[in-house]
């Protein structure tokens, strides 16, 4: 009995001992393999593709540039995939959208990532929402009833060139913080950039004068920006409330109000089921229009220019079928 | 000693320059005070000047806060305060004619200057109307959420019997950064037993070499359904193997340290190994009747995205500790577990199908009538699939089958067909039908149940998401 007992714990403590020693070799292997230094460029992640494009703009050959979300992602939910952690481990420096549009998904990435860099805050942590303008923050009581609604403001806030340009120059001023020795380079990039942009604007501004006022219909209230640079009238959603799918009651409400403010054009995000829409569109004799939201939704949206480019050359079209 | 003079001197020179600058500075606002009629004196000026530099405090103070706030926010702040700082005097010296004037008055009279930045500048960058709100009570607050869980039972089952109606639990999460270095995330259950700390620690993000540390109680990493918070669950109840082999509802959740790193891999490959210490003592698993009876758990988990929207996880798990009969009997614990998930990047919101299988190993040393001990082996798993069918409806089945840890000769089998329904992100209704041919410990019979579980899940507040 006492034999067992004592060939018992022996065994007991070699197999301690044995996972002891595992243990320690572990942290030894993590700790001997330091994480990847920095190279000549910078290595700069974004949340969605749209900064991305702005990144790139003005850090030019610079820096590497990387998105999390894919530009024909509905950037609420993007999976926060342990494959991303591979290159947020490494980056040095990581720009969000803000105003709770990656709430769930990048917190988790950012903590994981264990990288000190990138963590809320630190210096290598932008936040391009305090550049831009924003609109539609809440006043008074903010609650769920209104569906999923962002207390800080509409965070779709890059559909406008004029943020866009704002939140180019901070990253601009940001990549020229971390990166003194090039801050020229990124100050000519920028002002390349913004002349460029607001030659673009230009154009797009007259293209879209014909159609200043027009009432549109969008599925998610993504637009508000877009619509408010390009004069356009937002007067309802396929959504009921921001998150919430299309009910059929609110549907009804819908037609009735588009045939009322003879309505015909619903822009629907690339993400979002077009079955409602359409059906929408077939009793109001309108049209759906699929926008892009951000750059990469299409192929051949490469960057923020032609995401432009593309969403007016779309628009157009939509407005001059029905009418 | 010459030296220090000479750099006190220029010291002092500089405090003057600057007093001077400020009093400079101050000035442009007087020559209208001095134009003012009536006997206005000193006196007057005297006040006024306390009203100026009570101002200036309070204005110094809101900037203190709003520095706080606003992480870097600085340049924009600082015009937009200053801006209020200088116009601050004029209302001032309107008023001051009515001869009294309180701070409060003047903080009024002060705020319909508010508006100037905006109107003044809407192309520069950095004025005030950029940035989203930020007059927001909730910036330095936690993220506080409650997820009430609400679970009800019929049909029969007499093995595992659960109450036909329960709130069966209420998780409070409070969760925030903490400073620039760690995070602390702590989720609070209040069930039908009593309050139990689900889960409380801290996470040191800022470690050198990549490494993760986590302190704290915690849900142990082993395999993946154990480190699950029911709520998120893709279905009502945990799987018999779980029960049966890994502690049950609580699983391995224990006090302890958590280390782990991201390795190097292959192209493609993300492998991850996490080592971590516990007390020892975690629901029926583990019991830690001496100090040293500390139990361990390594993790290693290997991903890989097939495709865009395929992707493969697997994981391999052991769990070491000391059991219910003392310090010299140990209880070992083995997993393994792969998941395959498809979810297309577009349609994300509409279609997605998961499948995922866990198998578990459990050693336990135990006392024998036969063999006065014995090394009990069981073995256990489970495999789940669920589909999502449209942006409100999932359907998901699971199959069950797994030996009791102490009795390796009952094994337990049980299918369950689940219907989920999402009226929003942040409730959830769902049904469960259950089968389980379940054994009975004591006289080593089995019965069979087939129960209807449905349950109602809702979420108050900003609970943070949780990890892929």
């Amino acid at each position: 009995m006492l034999q067992a007992r004592l060939i018992r714990k022996m065994r007991f403590y070699v197999t301690k001992s044995s996972a002891l020693a595992m243990a320690i070799a572990l942290v030894c292997v993590m700790a001997g393999s330091p994480a990847g230094h920095a190279e000549n460029k910078l290595k700069v992640m974004t949340a969605t593709t749209d900064l991305a494009s702005l990144a790139q703009e003005v850090g030019g050959d610079k820096v590497d540039v990387e998105s999390v979300a894919k530009g024909y992602q509905d950037p609420h939910f993007v999976e926060a995939k342990p494959s991303f952690l591979l290159k947020l481990r490494k980056a040095d420096l990581l720009i969000v959208v803000g105003l709770e549009l990656e709430i769930g998904w990048l917190p988790p990435l950012i903590t994981q990532s264990s990288n000190p860099n990138i963590q809320v805050s630190a210096n290598g942590y932008l936040d391009a929402s305090r550049f831009a303008r924003i609109l539609e923050i809440p006043t008074g009581q903010v609650t769920r009833a209104e569906g999923d609604v962002h207390p800080q403001g509409n965070p779709h806030y890059w559909l406008d060139p004029d943020n866009g340009l704002r939140v180019a120059k901070g990253i601009a001023d940001k990549l020229s913080e971390m990166r003194p020795n090039d801050a020229a380079y990124f100050a000519q990039r920028y002002s390349d950039f913004e002349q460029r942009l607001k030659q673009a604007d230009e154009k797009w501004k007259a293209e879209m004068k014909p159609y200043a006022g027009r009432k549109i219909v969008t599925y998610h209230r993504s637009w508000p920006n877009f619509a408010e640079h390009f004069q356009l009238n937002v007067v309802g959603y396929v959504e009921p409330r921001p998150g919430i799918p299309p009910t059929p009651q609110h549907t009804v409400e819908l037609i009735g109000q588009m045939k009322r403010d003879n309505v015909k054009v619903i822009v629907v995000e690339p993400y979002f089921d077009l079955k409602t829409p359409n059906s929408v569109a077939r009793e109001t004799g309108g049209q759906v229009v699929v926008l892009l939201p951000s750059v990469g939704g299409e192929k051949e949206v490469t960057d923020y220019f032609k995401l432009f480019d593309y969403d007016i050359a779309k628009l157009k079209q939509a407005f001059d079928a029905t009418h | 000693m010459k030296k220090t003079f000479v750099l006190c001197a220029l010291l002092f020179a500089a405090v003057d320059a600057r007093a001077q600058a400020s009093s400079t500075s101050d000035s442009p606002g007087d020559p209208s005070l001095v134009e003012k009629p009536a006997a206005n004196s000193e006196a007057r000026i005297q006040t006024l000047e306390q009203q100026v530099s009570m101002l200036a405090e309070q204005v110094a103070w809101l900037r203190g806060q709003l520095k706080v706030l606003a992480d870097a926010k600085v340049p924009g702040d600082e015009s937009g305060a200053r801006l209020v700082l200088t116009s601050a005097p004029a209302p001032v010296s309107a008023e001051s004619s009515s001869s009294s004037v309180a701070s409060a008055a003047a903080m009024r009279a002060a705020a319909p200057d508010a508006p100037v930045p905006q109107a003044q500048a809407p192309q520069s960058t950095q004025s005030q109307t950029f940035g989203g709100a930020s007059g927001n009570a909730r910036l330095l607050n936690p993220d506080i959420s409650l997820i009430g869980d609400f679970i009800g039972a019929v049909g029969h089952n007499d093995v595992t019997p659960m109450p036909s109606l329960q709130l069966h639990e209420s998780e409070l999460g409070v969760q925030a950064i903490i400073d620039p270095y760690a995070r602390a995330d702590v989720f609070i259950s209040f069930g039908e037993e009593g309050v139990n700390v689900e889960e409380g620690y801290v996470t040191f993000t800022s470690l050198p070499a990549g490494l993760l540390l986590k302190v704290g109680k915690m849900r142990a990493d082993f395999g993946k359904i154990n480190t699950i918070h029911n709520h998120a669950l893709p279905f009502i109840d945990r799987p018999l193997a779980t029960n049966n082999l890994v502690g049950g509802e609580d699983g391995i959740d224990d006090a302890g340290f958590s280390l782990s790193r991201i390795l190097p891999a292959p192209k493609g490959w993300f492998v991850e190994a996490t080592a971590q210490v516990f007390r020892g003592d975690s629901s029926d698993v583990f019991t830690a009747s001496e100090r040293q009876d500390a139990s361990v758990v390594g993790h290693l988990r290997g991903y890989k995205d097939i495709t865009e929207s395929t992707n493969l996880d697997l994981g391999l798990s052991y769990a070491r500790g000391h059991n219910d009969l003392g310090s010299a009997f140990i209880t070992s614990l083995y997993g393994a577990d792969a998941t395959l998930r498809w979810k297309p990047l577009r349609r994300a919101i509409y279609k997605s199908f998961i499948f995922r299988t866990e198998l578990f190993y459990s050693l336990r040393d135990q006392i024998s009538p036969i063999d006065l001990s014995q090394t009990m082996h069981a073995f256990g798993m489970y495999s789940s699939a669920e589909y999502r069918v449209n942006r409100r409806w999932t359907l998901g089945g699971r199959f069950d089958r797994s030996a009791h840890a102490r009795n390796a000769n009952l094994i337990d089998t049980g299918l369950s067909a689940i219907v989920t329904y999402w009226p929003s992100e942040f409730s959830q209704i769902r049904g469960q039908y259950r089968y389980g041919h379940l054994a009975t410990a004591p006289n080593a019979s089995f019965d069979n149940a087939n129960e209807l579980l449905f349950q109602f899940l809702f979420v108050m507040g900003a609970h943070g998401a949780h990890p892929f």
